[in-house]
């Protein structure tokens, strides 16, 4: 007879119940964004549970954890992104340097210019390589002269590791690059505006090793300008390019700690299913 | 298992048949798809030959060549070229003296039916040359002068020489006429000036299409700047930034209605509101646009919000998590992305108002015009109600005008669609 219990068997409600306060430290010393209890409902239902994460400055936070548990859903509500879902609501209290960015008085305008966004599949505009960095410079007001701008565009593009490729065909298609160019072409974009905060949802999903390695390599460098927030469903992934990891699981942030920590030796029997590959 | 399973021989053999069973059936299925358009485009053939070979006598017309003494006392009465001199003086007298000369008649009867061979538009023809250039005065010229419609009736076989002359609508006396000028050669098969600078009229041989397709123009006009600005934002509102509620759903299903409601509906509507209500006059283009507008309203509404659509979310995600407001992101992205699209409804639905007749009717511009509209709200009609009056006329000249004027309407469509697939590859090419 065999008592161990397979975990991919229980049914995920009942182990659910498991989950009560999350493990490991969620605060930080010098916090540069900082959400407390947050909750989300789309409609009826409850997505989000009860999240209380800091987010360092000049960190680069993993979140993981099994489809459908909330990662995407937790990473929009940081840059208010879930404001264009109607049915979706917001509950609790999320800071960007101090200021609850929930708040009636915010305008989410300036806000998403001070926390990027790069998403899962490469989205550039229809436009030339040049106006997709260029597109958020301009829509700000950051630039006084084309020259300037010709600049940014120019940093932004080598920050991004995509300089070199395109700086002869700035006016082509920035939907005729590669997957990988496009990729780091919207990080570009995203950097060009000199955000604080710079959220990835899934960024490496479509990408071939190569080009995910080009874009690890990218969001190690940025990390020392940067607060990363990068959602990956690879844990060498996580392993690689985030000082913390976040392990969440049905809408509850499970398990916080630095990420050595949490591969090697996780705490919540959840994680370690996870981490060992036993579930998700 | 009771029974065993078949060898992979067996089953790449039955593979094998249904394969070809497959193949036969999509040769089949295929078959029947170029028939249907074997038979569309033989119809299309059919009704483009027709049409072409019905039109192509309407673009011409007989002529006659005289030589006019463009006597300065008759003309010119009071001798200073005035306008009002001008239209004192009697180019009839002048007119009925050059064909006199030109076929030799003689006789009250005689000179009267001589001088009914040329159209009567010939007389008003003289005077505006005069008018544009009065050095003119005093001189001989050969002119060559549109002739009446039962003589070119006659010149195309219409009227035949063998009916009895008291059925005919052209005497012995002027059939030898004509056979005298034709055997000078001063009678001419021409290309018709009167088609393109002629407008409404009785005689059929000074009918044209300019007043129709000037009107055309004026009222399609007016319902491009109304209709395409108005559905544009209409769609674009509803489709962006309308809350989805019972009011938007309602508004939504009858605009959809609209665009199934017959056309003539509108042409009611628009009798009682602008006419009755605003009491603008009757048959003017700026009504015909306000009509039309209505008409083509929902039709640029649903294709403009399929347009918005189709734009992918990925776009708008992208500028909106770049800190672009709502009204950046569809001005910025949705609607250059989505104005392929708009702009073929919209010429779709201007296609649609070039064509169309009942509504235009109901407001009066079926009225018979002879002046060209100057501007919205001088009194006028369109090419379809001219080609919807002409058609109902009894003059045999008016057939192939018809025709001609059909063959003009359909040029301004496919100019038109010709338009649609020029702007929609200059806004693709934007990526
Ligand atoms: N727009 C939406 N409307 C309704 N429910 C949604 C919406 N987006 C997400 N959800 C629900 O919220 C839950 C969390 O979804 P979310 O996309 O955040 O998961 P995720 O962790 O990012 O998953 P994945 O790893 O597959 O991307 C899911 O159960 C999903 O069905
Ligand atoms: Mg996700």
């Amino acid at each position: 007879m065999d008592l161990v219990v397979d975990p991919t068997t229980e049914k995920p409600e009942e182990r659910a119940v498991q989950i009560e306060e999350t493990v490991g430290n969620v605060h930080v010393d010098n916090p540069r964004m900082r959400a407390e209890n947050v909750q989300v409902h789309y409609g009826d239902k409850h997505a989000i549970q009860n999240v209380t994460i800091d987010i360092g400055a000049n960190e680069v936070v993993a979140f993981i954890g099994p489809s459908g548990c909330g990662k995407s859903t937790f990473l929009r509500c940081l840059n208010r992104m879930n404001d264009t879902i109607d049915i979706c609501r917001v509950d609790g209290r999320i800071e960007l340097d101090g200021k609850d960015i929930y708040d009636p008085s915010v305008d989410v305008v300036p806000l998403r210019a001070r926390v990027g966004m790069v998403f899962q599949k490469p989205n550039p505009f229809p436009k030339s390589i040049y106006d997709n960095v260029a597109y958020g410079p301009r829509i700000h007001g950051l630039c006084d002269s084309k020259a300037e701008l010709d600049e940014v565009v120019e940093q932004s593009l080598t920050k991004a590791g995509l300089w070199e490729e395109v700086k002869d065909r700035l006016d082509q298609p920035g939907t005729g690059l590669s997957g990988g160019q496009q990729q780091r072409l919207c990080i570009a974009r995203a950097i060009a505006v000199s955000p604080e905060v710079i959220l990835m949802d899934e960024p490496c999903s479509a990408l071939d090793p190569i080009a995910t390695a080009k874009i690890e390599e990218l969001i190690h460098e940025l990390s020392s300008q940067f607060t990363i927030v990068i959602v990956t469903h690879s844990m060498q992934q996580a392993a690689r390019v985030s000082h913390r990891t976040a392990y969440f699981h049905l809408g509850r942030l499970v398990e916080v700690g630095p990420t050595k920590q949490i591969f090697t030796s996780p705490q919540h029997s959840l994680t370690q299913d996870y981490i060992t590959g036993r579930f998700g | 298992m009771t029974k065993a399973m078949m060898t992979p021989q067996e089953a790449a053999q039955r593979v094998q048949q249904s394969v070809n069973k497959r193949y036969a059936a999509e040769r089949r299925f295929q078959l029947i798809g170029k028939l249907a358009i074997a038979t569309a485009l033989g119809f299309l053939v059919i009704l483009m030959s027709t049409i072409v070979s019905k039109g192509v006598p309407g673009f011409f017309q007989h002529y006659i060549q005289l030589d006019v003494t463009l006597d300065a006392e008759l003309l010119d009465p009071r001798g200073d070229a005035s306008v009002d001199s001008l239209f004192d003086g009697n180019p009839r007298k002048v007119l009925q003296q050059a064909v006199y000369a030109e076929t030799g008649a003689s006789g009250r009867k005689g000179k009267k039916e001589a001088f009914k061979l040329v159209s009567s538009g010939a007389q008003d023809r003289l005077r505006a040359m005069i008018l544009d250039n009065p050095n003119l005065l005093g001189t001989t010229q050969r002119i060559w002068f549109a002739v009446d419609d039962d003589v070119d009736s006659f010149l195309r076989g219409y009227i035949k020489r063998e009916t009895p002359e008291s059925d005919r609508r052209l005497s012995d006396r002027q059939i030898g006429f004509i056979d005298e000028l034709q055997a000078q050669g001063k009678i001419e098969y021409q290309l018709s000036d009167y088609l393109f600078s002629g407008s409404a009229s009785r005689n059929a041989e000074m009918a044209g299409v300019k007043g129709a397709v000037v009107g055309s123009i004026l009222t399609l006009t007016i319902t491009l700047l109304l209709a395409f600005p108005i559905g544009v934002a209409t769609a674009v509102y509803l489709e962006e930034f309308a809350p989805k509620n019972r009011l938007t759903e309602i508004i939504e299903v009858n605009i959809n209605n609209l665009a199934a409601v017959p056309s003539v509906v509108f042409g009611i509507l628009g009798l009682a509101v602008f006419i009755g209500f605003f009491g603008f006059q009757r048959s003017l283009p700026l009504v015909g646009g306000f009509v039309l507008a209505l008409m083509t309203l929902p039709t640029i509404i649903i294709s403009s919000r399929a347009a918005l659509k189709a734009v992918p979310p990925s776009i708008r995600d992208a500028a909106l998590g770049m800190g672009a407001s709502r009204v950046q992101v569809i001005t910025h992205h949705v609607l250059p992305l989505a104005m392929p699209g708009m702009l073929t409804g919209t010429i779709i639905g201007m296609a649609q108002a070039l064509g169309e007749t009942a509504p235009l009717l109901m407001i009066g511009m079926v009225a018979f015009i002879v002046d060209t509209p100057t501007s919205f709200v001088d009194p006028g009609t369109v090419l379809p109600v001219q080609i919807f009056m002409w058609a109902d006329f009894a003059e045999r000249m008016y057939v192939a005008k018809t025709s001609a004027a059909i063959l003009i309407l359909l040029t301004f469509l496919i100019v038109m669609n010709a338009l649609a697939v020029v702007l929609r590859k200059k806004f693709e090419r934007r990526w």
